[in-house]
């Protein structure tokens, strides 16, 4: 045999050199994939654009979940009990009481809103100033407003609180604000666990649906594949194009994703607004952040990536001699 | 050099393809491989090529044995081989460039080497106008010349060549013949299975007949 050459080395073997074939090995890898995709041009976009509904519907239920929870948040910071106290407890009594339960580990502060306070406040906004004037004695309570301690504040230690506080002689009685802002974030908790199942099967969907789109186009290149195959190509010879397909495939699907989740942001941002002004609140819909993009982006490209390794590497290991 | 000690290789189907079979080609040889139609000639060469491998028994070819030779190594080993196939093989969305390119592409050649050799390649052949044509546009004995240059394009140690010459007229057939013997000048050990008793007699080689997957006769050249 030739014995210039040492068996199975190719062009050249110094280090630079073999980097070189390294980046052209790359860059035809990546011309023959886009040379493929352009020779199908509708069907690849339909492939991208199932990826892409299936990569929106689990990133947009994240979206939708992800700002529940933080107008939910916003009104948790202003759960509060508000203590109703007896007609007959005057002001020095109510400060007492409120120097009292400061010292409680679940109460985080103590207001104190005396009746003549409430009935101002009730006069400026109300608008009915002058027909209050008429009244000859203030009907309103004096009313401690708790803000209990959010971090130990269990729902079983919220009613606990209330139980202690309505009990209590001067009191009247007690009400914990919002408390079905609690229940809702506890749902929203089994909902943000439901999102990570729809994902990992949505993801389960992007990867059989590139590894079948990817099966396909091996089959129509097999004649190819094995001609390849028997002038030495090796795995990652045949697999590289396919691999920059799926990556297309993912990150194409993303892209689709991205805008679809846009587009949603977009036409749900009118009815946020009003909603917002209704209840007096400066909410604003959030779409995804930069490192939610990211994420997006980086599991769109890694599932191409991965259903089509997994596709090509199993014809592949079909292919080998036995 | 490729020595087979006992080797079987029987398919899929049951059926023994070569059986017992005990051979030794020196390194640099040009040899020919003759037997009736179904006599294993095809089978022998897919052993040394490792498109498939023996059922039983030993292939050595250029000091590996074959059995070790798994994964990527298959790869690289065959890149020493270059390979004629008596169905073509061809890519026919291909042009006939593109297709004596492909043993360069794959072992990872710079475009301006692989122009080169190719040009060279197809020149041997005759078929450097036809460069870019598509292989359906081509007579079977074109596209049978276009098997060739690809098969030595890479300038492979050991060249295996599957009925070569099925299609040419007696002419052609004579002057791809004398193409393959310019190889083997240069070092390159060359297998040929053939059909052509007549014309490989008058070439002067060894001759391995088979028969029904065993070893006929091994006929050393007859000095006329
Ligand atoms: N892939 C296969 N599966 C099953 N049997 C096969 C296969 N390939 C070849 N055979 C059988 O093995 C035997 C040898 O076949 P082979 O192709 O080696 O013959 P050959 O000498 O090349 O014949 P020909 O001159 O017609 O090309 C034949 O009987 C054939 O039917
Ligand atoms: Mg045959």
């Amino acid at each position: 045999m030739n014995v210039k050459r040492k068996p199975g080395t190719g062009p050249n073997n110094s280090l630079g050199r073999k980097f070189q074939v390294w980046i052209a090995q790359h860059a035809r890898a990546m011309l023959v994939s886009t040379g493929q995709l352009s020779k199908n041009p509708i069907g690849n976009i339909f492939s991208i654009a199932v990826i892409g509904i299936t990569l929106a519907l689990p990133a947009g239920l994240h979206l939708i979940i992800n700002n529940a929870t933080q107008i939910l948040e916003n009104w948790e910071g202003n759960v509060q009990v508000a203590i109703y106290l007896k007609p007959h407890v005057d002001e020095a009594q109510a400060r007492q009481l409120s120097q009292n339960l400061q010292a409680d580990s679940v109460i985080e502060n103590i207001t104190l809103i005396t009746k003549e306070q409430a009935l101002n406040e009730y006069k400026t906004l109300s608008g009915f100033a002058e027909a209050l004037e008429a009244l000859e004695e203030n009907p309103l309570p004096n009313v401690l407003i708790i803000r209990p301690n959010i971090n130990s504040l269990s729902s079983v230690a919220g009613s606990e609180l209330i139980h202690r506080l309505s009990n209590m002689e001067e009191v009247e009685s007690a009400q914990l604000d919002h408390q079905w802002v609690n229940r809702l974030i506890a749902i929203l908790d089994i909902l943000k666990r439901g999102v990570i199942i729809l994902t990992t099967l949505f993801s389960i969907a992007v990867l059989l649906i590139v590894g079948n789109t990817m099966r396909l186009s091996i089959f129509n290149k097999r004649t190819e594949i094995e001609i390849d195959k028997l002038f030495g190509a090796t795995n990652s010879f045949i697999q590289r194009p396919f691999l920059y397909t799926g990556l297309i495939y993912g990150a194409g699907g993303s892209l689709v994703a991205w805008c679809l989740l846009l587009l949603l942001t977009f036409i749900i941002q009118d009815p946020v607004n009003q909603l917002s002004i209704l209840y007096g609140s400066d909410f604003a819909i959030n779409g995804l952040n930069a490192k939610e993009v990211f994420a997006l982006f980086g599991i769109g490209s890694g599932l191409g990536l991965l259903g089509s390794w997994i596709a090509v590497g199993r014809h592949l290991s079909a292919t080998e001699p036995t | 050099m490729i020595q087979f000690t006992d080797v079987y290789k029987r398919y899929a189907s049951g059926k023994d393809a070569l059986k017992k079979l005990n051979l030794f080609v020196e390194q640099g040889a040009m040899v020919f491989i003759t037997g009736r139609s179904g006599a294993g000639k095809t089978t022998l060469l897919r052993l040394i090529a490792l498109i498939e491998r023996q059922t039983r028994g030993q292939i050595i070819v250029n000091s590996q044995n074959l059995e070790r030779v798994k994964g990527n190594r298959i790869s690289l080993f065959r890149r020493n081989l270059g390979f004629m196939f008596q169905d073509h093989r061809l890519l026919n969305d291909r042009t006939v460039f593109d297709n004596v390119a492909l043993p360069m592409v794959v072992a990872g050649y710079s475009y301006q080497e692989i122009r080169k050799r190719v040009h060279a390649s197809l020149d041997k052949v005759g078929l450097l106008s036809l460069e870019k044509s598509y292989p359906l546009a081509l007579s079977g004995g074109e596209q049978q010349r276009v098997g060739i240059a690809r098969a030595v394009v890479h300038r492979p140690a050991l060249l295996l060549a599957d009925e070569p010459t099925g299609n040419l007229d007696p002419a052609l057939s004579w002057e791809s013949m004398k193409l393959f013997e310019q190889f083997n000048q240069v070092g390159v050990t060359v297998l040929i299975a053939s059909h052509d008793l007549e014309m490989i007699r008058r070439l002067r080689k060894p001759i391995i007949t088979l028969k029904a997957g065993q070893l006929l006769t091994k006929n050393l050249p007859v000095e006329p």
